[in-house]
């Protein structure tokens, strides 16, 4: 199942990541996950949130640089190698992982990590074929 | 010391017969070989043979460098193409160069009048110049070279850049000269410090600097590092490239114009109006006896005050103040030219719209420094970091590639470039001139 993450674009200047996170706050939006991915001048604010819809519209409202992009959360058991046998499922069928994080809280047994790839369709493809889970847009925005 | 006694301390009355009988000589050649000139003229309604006085050259309509770029190539070249020996170029705003031409007899005009350039400046024959122009395309490096093997000075063809090597070659020849752009010369002075060079041991003299706007007090500090005498030299490559212009070591006040090859006009910007000499315009130029590529009335851009007092050097030529200024936005880093339109073709080529972006100039360590930094939009951002660094990358590439100046591409947050009035100002020019 796809998922939808939002993505802001910011400068590495203090307090930028404060604005941004209660900016959400105060409009109810909750950060299910987060990566922080940066470079000496800036950085890209990768986001799961129980709204994405309202976050997107809300951030671009503040003249933030906004993108939106499909991710799979998929369920990695909690276990060790259980990461590497997901791993090698997707290496084995030539998928690519852009970047990947995990997420906070667990579902039951397993954790939850939230995978870009730059072939979506093929991605869950290759994962539903080898019995991995991928947990639906609705599930996570609630956890 | 003076190249061309003959020509250089022409009394005025002859100077002004030879320009009259030069001027009247090209204007003839133009209309009849050019047909932009001819067309040009004709609009105007005026023809060669009215010209009676040097003062009628009012009549004639300006050329300006969009002239030059819709002519391009070889489109305002007054002779056949296998006359032209040589061509040079410039950088453009649509990635098209602006092309000049040099037939052999003005490759020999233009390495004479190097030639006098360099003896003013008291460079002699024996002398080991280092002529660290750019050599290419650029004029800088080739208009030297020649002028100083007229003299019969030993050339050091060594280009720009990689200072290491410059200093240590100009220790291990012994240079006694050197020509390059004066914030160079100030950062081989920290290159030549960092290798522990003592820089007042060498034998160095003279530097002939160019290719840049710089002031008095650049002067000063340059020849107080280097303990040499520091003389500003002037040109551009539509008029013939360095040689234009040229202070004398005597005065270092002024740079003399070389009136036998070009007639200088001062105009009020806004107007095209001729202003009388000693008051502040915008230089222009007329080729006397350019061959492949004469140019009738070219605005420079540039803003100067012609001086007609007398040298105490003895030249009768008139002198051109330091450039104080510009007409337009162009800029002039690290001896190239730039105008912040091309940086912004470059963006809008880039992704299909242009973001706002602004133009940082700094002279760091004596080095000019360009910083484009550029408004990230919805049409440029991505959730990948390799995807925006890879948009810095090529957007430093194609201003590397299209303009020939290194610099940094910073990426910025929406709305965080300094807008004045609504209007985003393009270009921050940190640098002290």
């Amino acid at each position: 199942m796809k998922i939808t993450q939002i993505s802001v674009f910011i400068e590495n200047k203090s307090g930028r990541l404060f604005e941004i996170c209660d900016l959400l706050g105060k409009n109810n939006l909750n950060i299910r996950a987060l990566s922080l991915a940066d470079t000496s001048d800036f950085g890209i604010l990768r986001l799961i949130v129980n709204d994405p819809e309202k976050a997107f519209t809300l951030l671009k409202q503040k003249g933030f640089t906004v993108g939106k992009t499909e991710v799979i959360a998929v369920e990695v058991p909690d276990v060790p190698g259980g990461l590497a046998s997901v791993l090698n499922v997707l290496s084995a069928n030539d998928v690519n992982v852009e970047y990947m994080y995990a997420f906070v809280e667990k579902s039951s047994d397993f954790a939850v990590m939230i995978f870009r790839f730059d072939e979506v369709d093929r991605a869950l493809d290759a994962l539903e074929k080898n019995g991995i889970k991928t947990i639906e847009g609705v599930r996570i925005y609630g956890i | 010391m003076i190249w061309n006694e003959e020509f250089e301390t022409l009394p005025r009355e002859a100077l002004e017969a030879l320009q009259f009988k030069r001027l009247k000589t090209t204007l003839e050649r133009v209309y009849a070989t050019v047909p932009f000139y001819k067309k040009k003229f004709d609009e105007v309604g005026f023809h060669p043979d009215k010209l009676k006085q040097l003062s009628d050259l009012k009549y004639v309509p300006f050329t300006t460098k969009q002239d030059l770029r819709d002519n391009y190539p070889f489109g305002l070249f007054a002779v056949p193409r296998d006359q032209v020996v040589r061509v040079h170029a410039s950088s453009g705003t649509t990635g098209k160069p602006t092309v000049v031409g040099y037939t052999r007899r003005d490759i020999s005009t233009w390495a004479e009048l190097m030639a006098r350039t360099f003896t003013a400046a008291g460079v002699k024959k024996g002398d080991i110049l280092q002529n660290a122009y750019g050599y290419g395309l650029f004029t800088g490096g080739l208009g030297a070279h020649y002028g100083a093997e007229m003299i019969g000075a030993t050339v050091i063809p060594i280009s720009g850049g990689n200072s290491k090597r410059q200093v240590m070659l100009m220790k291990d020849f012994g240079s006694n000269a050197i020509s390059c752009t004066p914030s160079y010369a100030l950062s081989l002075y920290e290159a030549a410090l960092e290798e522990g060079i003592n820089v007042k041991e060498l034998p160095l003299r003279v530097g002939i600097f160019g290719a840049e706007p710089w002031t008095n007090e650049m002067r000063r500090e340059i020849e107080e590092k280097w303990g040499i005498d520091a003389i500003d030299i002037y040109g551009l490559s539509e008029v013939i490239g360095p040689g234009v212009s040229f202070e004398c070591i005597e005065a270092k006040s002024g740079l003399h114009i070389n009136e036998d090859h070009f007639l200088v006009e001062v105009i009020d910007p806004d107007t095209g109006e001729p202003l009388p000499y000693g008051e502040k315009g915008e230089i222009v130029f007329t080729s006397l006896t350019k061959e492949a590529l004469p140019v009738i009335r070219y605005r420079t851009r540039d803003i100067s005050r012609i001086i007609k007092e007398p040298c105490i050097c003895g030249r009768t030529f008139v002198r051109m103040e330091k450039v104080t200024g510009r007409t337009d936005d162009m800029l002039i880093i690290r001896g190239v030219n730039l105008f912040p339109s091309q940086i912004e073709s470059i963006l809008i080529e880039t992704k299909g719209v242009l973001p706002h972006y602004q133009i940082i100039v700094d002279r760091v360590n004596n080095l000019d420094q360009l910083e484009v930094l550029v408004e990230v939009s919805e049409e440029f951002f991505s959730d990948e970091i390799k995807v925006l660094q890879n948009l810095e990358h090529t957007i430093e590439k194609n201003i590397k590639d299209l303009i020939g100046i290194t610099c940094k591409v910073r990426l910025v947050e929406p709305k965080t470039l300094e807008r004045s009035e609504g209007k985003a100002k393009r270009v921050i020019d940190k640098r002290k001139l």
